[in-house]
Parts: C-alpha cells; structure tokens; sequence
C-alpha cells in the first residue's frame, strides 16, 4: 500500500531487528519446563524454600517473556528503566506492607 | 514540500520510523507499568493474608484443580508464542502468516476461558464462593472465604484483561489479512502483542501463588 511513496533517507535504520524462529521455540519450551518443574517442585517438601523456588521460577519464566517475547533484549535502554521503576514502587508497596504487619507484636502495644 | 517527504505510515511528528516506533514502545510500556501496580495491589493483599492465614490458605488452595490449572498456564503460553510469531510476521511482512498466528492466539486464548468457566462453575456448585451460600469444610473457614475472594479477584480481573484481549484480537483479523502492518509500522500490532504477553506474565505468578500452596502436605 505504501510502496510507491518516497521512503525517508533513513529508513534502513527502521528496519526491525529480526529474532530467529529458533528462538522464539527455545523459550517456550524453556517456560513450558519451567511450568512442569514448578508443579513438581511443589509436591516435594522443601520447609520455606518451597515459596522461594515457586517464586524463583515464575521471575524466571516471567524475565524469559520480557526479553525475548516483548523484544525488550531488542529495546533501547529507557524500556528496562521505565519497567524497573514500576517493579520498584511494587516493591515499595509490599515491603512497607509487610514490614508494618510483620512487627505489630513486637512493641507489646495491647489491642496492636 | 517537508510533509510530502512523509510517507503515509509515518505521523507528521515524528522525524524517523525508528523514532515513531520508540514512541509507540514507551507509551505502551507506560501504560503496562500502571497494570503492574494495579495487579500489584492484590498481590501486596495476597501475601498480607497468606502470611496471616497460612492454614486457611493452604486449606482452600488444595480444593482448586491443578491439572487444569497447569494445563491453563501451557495454553497461556502457547498463546503468547503465536502471538510473538503474529509480530514477527509484520516485522517480515507476512500477511498470512500474521493472520493464522492471530487466529492461532484467539482460539487458545478462548480455551483458556472456557477452562476458567468451567473452574469457576465447579466452585459454585461447591458453595466455594464468597458470600451467603459459602461453605468450606476444612479448618478455619472465615480466613478460607478471604483465600476464595482473592482467587475471584485475581484470576477474575486477570480474565477481564483476556476478555478485553480476546475482543481486540478480533478486530485485527481484517487488517491483519489486509496487511495493514508492515517491517516499517507494525506498532499497534507490537503493541498489542506487548499487551498479550503482559497478561501471560500476570498468569505466570497467579498459577504457582494459588494453585501450588504447601502441596507436598
């Protein structure tokens, strides 16, 4: 439809960077091993690692996505920050969550 | 004479492909980092009551099926590869392959709902759904109510988000076969993908966080 129109000078630049197929496969044979390993993990009786290996896994899988799915290994430096300042006020919110609930007894306040 | 140098895919304000494309990433980026807060109030909710409740929670957990609900996370996933592979066929210009990979993500994303229906039915006949008519047998039913809130809110704004997807995706079919997008503007199709993967990543942390509590008991 645009193909008679004069490109801009720098429309080489434009052209996207293009993943190989073999990668887009890797990856969903890795989430989908991360899938099973998290099921797996979860019938085997780790005391408190048990939440720490379901939560290590899912950032894993989860990173997978955001790199290779939604290109942002491919993205100029300015996605990685705008992400990483979201993640960190969602930090913010359950640490300082935690944190209040996590030392009402220690102050021996009746009532809390 | 400056305006006609500007082919019809590339807006008045923007100098270059690459920089519209930027543009189009941000905004889109921006918008999703909100979602991560919005989701993020009922995870901060989630771990509050699970850390106080860890019994009731463990209890409620173990009445959700999860053969169904690994079986939802691999069609997730599998949704979200056709959706990659839609963008990497505007990326290349390959109308048709776009097209299937569209097609492919709408069916898996609509096997997933229907799974979730029938989870959600199953729930109901079980009085495991909050209020009046809720019944749980096992220990500490009040705090067990609450486990069941959050599993309604999550997975149900989670699916709120698939519905709304599932609707767009549909209205990208025609301009998909059209080739509306091409290697030098496939953003709104870049966008959505974005859009799609975001909803597989909320998945990714729900299925472990309420489907996999203290299995191993």
């Amino acid at each position: 439809m645009a193909q008679h129109e004069t490109a801009p000078a720098h429309d080489s630049a434009a052209a996207p960077h293009v993943m190989p197929l073999s990668t887009y496969f890797l990856v969903f044979a890795a989430l989908l091993v991360g899938t099973a390993a998290t099921v797996a993990v979860a019938y085997v009786d780790l005391g408190w690692a048990n939440n720490a290996v379901a939560l290590a896994i899912a950032i894993t899988k989860a990173t997978l996505v955001i790199l290779f799915f939604m290109h942002v290994k491919e993205n100029t430096r300015l996605i990685p920050a705008v992400i990483f300042s979201g993640l960190f006020m969602l930090l913010l919110l359950l640490v300082n969550l935690l944190a209040d609930y996590g030392t009402r007894g220690w102050l021996g306040v009746e009532g809390r | 004479m400056a305006h006609d140098a500007h082919a019809s895919d590339l807006a008045h304000h923007f100098d270059s492909y690459e920089q519209q494309k930027e543009s189009a990433t941000l905004g889109m980026w921006t918008f999703l980092v909100t979602e991560i807060l919005f989701f993020g109030g009922l995870f901060a909710a989630y771990s509050l009551y699970r850390s106080l409740y860890p019994e009731a929670f463990r209890a409620a957990s173990h009445t959700l099926d999860i053969r169904l609900g690994a079986f939802n996370t691999a069609v997730l996933i599998g949704s979200s590869l056709t959706m990659a592979l839609a963008v990497r066929g505007g990326q290349t210009g390959k109308p048709k392959f776009t097209f299937a990979m569209l097609l492919g993500t709408l069916a898996l994303g609509s096997t997933f709902l229907a799974v979730k229906a029938f989870e959600y039915a199953d729930k109901f006949t079980h009085h495991h759904v909050p209020g009046p008519s809720f019944h749980f047998e096992g220990p500490d039913a009040p705090h067990a109510q609450l486990f069941f809130s959050l599993y309604f809110l999550m997975t149900g704004l989670h699916a709120l988000h698939m519905i709304i997807g599932i609707a767009i995706l549909i209205g990208m079919l025609r301009p998909a076969l059209r080739g509306a997008w091409t290697p030098r503007n496939h953003n709104f199709l870049e966008g959505f993908g974005l859009y799609w993967h975001f909803v597989d990543l909320v998945w990714i942390f729900l299925f472990p966080l309420l489907y996999l509590i203290g299995r191993h008991h």
